[in-house]
């Protein structure tokens, strides 16, 4: 309920009392005020009350259409993904997980995707950047509902879920292993497995051990000692791989949130019950987040995501290498021979849209980064893409004050947020969890 | 001590005023959508005066999100269909600092003027603006095409 400021109610005594306003103490309206009229006052109080009582509806029409367009009933189904013939294949999404925990899908025997994509944290790790065989240089991203993502990585520099995945197990600083080496290693492992879902592996005989684009100066010279068509047979178990963790990933969706049984009930015009009922700092924050405050400019959608790039003025961390975002990933992704238009692309090049028109030289991809998902984002700071706020409080003052960015022109413009107003917004991103 | 109908009548006065006040700022709130509505119309003319251009998606709707294949028509102002155009594309969102999320291009001719867009894509909703560089064997012009998502 609210209250009426207490000076309010001696100046409106006193506007209605003659012999009152003739009085020019407060102190004797204040006299007058606990000896006055208890039911008159009372009165006027419940007829505040009534009038306070008389507002708006909660929301807009176009505010309910937003909401509903966030919850995760909007989700459509995932699309089959024709690039990878065995995305939706049981067999390959099995073979997947058993490749996503295998340590042994490193260089040291010590790294698995799971190192960082820890299952029990939502596939986060809780740090800054994460540690693979050394300390990489961004965030490492969750992976719910990983599998609507156009672009991976936080650059984009990847167009498939499947490509995305072969690129830890070669970079030096996550698994750091070598092409030659984990197409062997599944032969001898796997091979039975592999070849019930990918067809026959080719003979290894005559492979080096140890080879690969990407690797160290000796593996390098080994892969380009290789013929033509014993690289091509490795990228293919080695693609093979990649679509095999894809199918894995793309089982690891979104879980319903406190948010979502509130949107449903809103939408079906109902009374939230038990944990759907959202305080009024909860309502004041979704009202922010997609009104005044513009937050689902971008995290739009039930995934809280455009997937798309954006320069928001996040700052550099001081001892990591330079880092312009997309607009040095452009022609990382043109380059991967595991991209959609690349020769280990199952199906045809109708699917190759994003690639096919892709931004590649406009001066707002510098310093651009994929809009994340805010779904469970409570559980899983530090945020941006390289850990660099501690707190969704930190977020969301980076966001109001909307600093320049070191490089590049930020797309967030500053706004005017009152402690109360952030609080809100904070509370409401916490109703992003189940 | 003031009667009790003083409270009474002062009650009714305070409540009159508060609905006049509520009115009032209901009344002069500025509405939600932008106060320059921008103009949507699926044919326009460009700007000076070459061609009219009708651009409309292939399947009918615009979709957040999706990449969607448009159909350009091209009609001399005289109403004949432009043959042998080259068309440039480029836009964003005039509110927002930010250009289009794709690279749309003319990949198709599809006869009688029709030129097919594909790449098209809005990765929000709002209002987006494309603007259509067309190269004609009469001379080049550009038409600019609203779209509120």
């Amino acid at each position: 309920m609210r209250r009426f400021p207490a000076q309010f109610q001696e100046k409106c005594v006193t506007v209605f009392r003659s012999e009152l306003r003739k009085n020019k103490s407060l102190e004797r309206f204040r006299v007058s005020v606990k000896n006055g009229n208890a039911p008159g006052i009372a009165l006027i109080l419940l007829l505040a009350v009534l009038v306070a009582g008389c507002e708006r509806p909660q929301f807009s029409e176009a505010e309910k259409r937003t909401i509903a367009s966030l919850a995760l009933n909007a989700l459509p189904p995932l699309k089959p993904d024709t690039t990878n013939r065995y995305a939706d294949d049981p067999g390959a999404a099995a073979l997947g997980a058993t490749l996503f925990f295998d340590f042994t899908l490193s260089r040291n025997g010590t790294v698995a995707c799971s190192t960082c994509h820890q299952i029990g944290q939502q596939f986060q790790d809780g740090l800054p950047q994460g540690v693979g065989v050394a300390r990489t240089n961004r965030r490492t991203q969750p992976l719910a509902g990983v599998a609507y993502s156009p672009w991976l990585f936080w650059d984009g520099r990847r167009d498939s879920l499947w490509a995305q995945a072969l690129v830890p197990l070669e970079n030096p600083l996550e698994q750091a292993g070598n092409r030659t080496a984990y197409a062997r290693y599944v032969k001898a492992r796997f091979g039975e497995r592999y070849e019930r879902i990918f067809g026959p592996l080719p003979d290894f005989s005559n492979v080096p051990a140890n080879a690969g684009p990407l690797g160290s100066a000796t593996e390098q010279s080994a892969w380009n000692g290789m013929s033509g068509a014993q690289h091509d047979d490795i990228n293919r178990v080695f693609a093979n791989i990649g679509k095999a963790l894809a199918a894995f990933q793309r089982s690891i969706n979104p879980k319903e949130a406190r948010f979502d049984r509130f949107a449903a009930v809103l939408a079906a015009g109902g009374e939230p019950q038990d944990d759907a009922v959202f305080s009024p700092e909860e309502i004041q924050g979704l009202k922010l987040f997609i009104g005044k405050a513009s937050c689902s400019t971008c995290h739009n959608g039930p995934l809280f995501t455009d997937h798309a790039f954006h320069n928001t003025g996040v700052p550099p961390v001081a001892d990591l290498p330079p880092d312009r975002g997309r607009v040095d990933a452009v022609a990382q992704v043109d380059a991967d021979p595991f991209n959609c238009l690349g020769a280990y692309r199952d199906g045809g090049p109708e699917a190759c849209g994003e690639l096919k028109f892709m931004v590649r030289d406009k001066p707002e991809l510098i310093r651009a980064y994929k809009t994340p998902s805010l779904r469970a984002v409570a559980g899983r700071p530090p945020y941006m893409h390289a850990g660099q706020f501690g707190s969704l409080e930190e977020v969301v003052a980076h966001y109001a004050k909307a600093p320049s960015s070191v490089e590049g022109v930020s797309e967030v413009h500053p706004l005017r947020l009152s402690e109360r107003e952030r609080a809100a917004l904070v509370a409401f991103l916490k109703t992003l969890s189940p | 001590m003031a009667p009790f109908w003083r409270y009474l009548i002062a009650g009714i006065g305070l409540v009159a005023v508060v609905l006049g006040v509520l009115a009032v700022v209901y009344m002069t709130a500025p509405s939600t959508p932008p106060a320059a509505a921008p103009e949507t119309g699926q044919t326009r003319g460009s700007e000076k005066g070459m061609f009219v251009a009708t651009f409309v998606p292939q399947d009918g709707t615009a979709k957040q999100n999706e990449l969607q294949d448009w159909v350009l028509t091209l009609k001399t102002a005289a109403g004949k269909p432009v043959e042998n155009a080259t068309i440039e594309v480029s836009g964003g969102m005039p509110q927002h600092a930010h250009g289009l999320p794709t690279s749309p291009k003319m990949t198709d001719y599809l006869g009688d003027g029709r030129y097919r867009i594909s790449g098209v894509k809005f990765s929000m909703s709002g209002w987006w603006q494309l603007k259509l560089g067309i190269s004609a064997p009469t001379g080049s012009d550009t038409v600019v095409f609203n779209i509120v998502l």
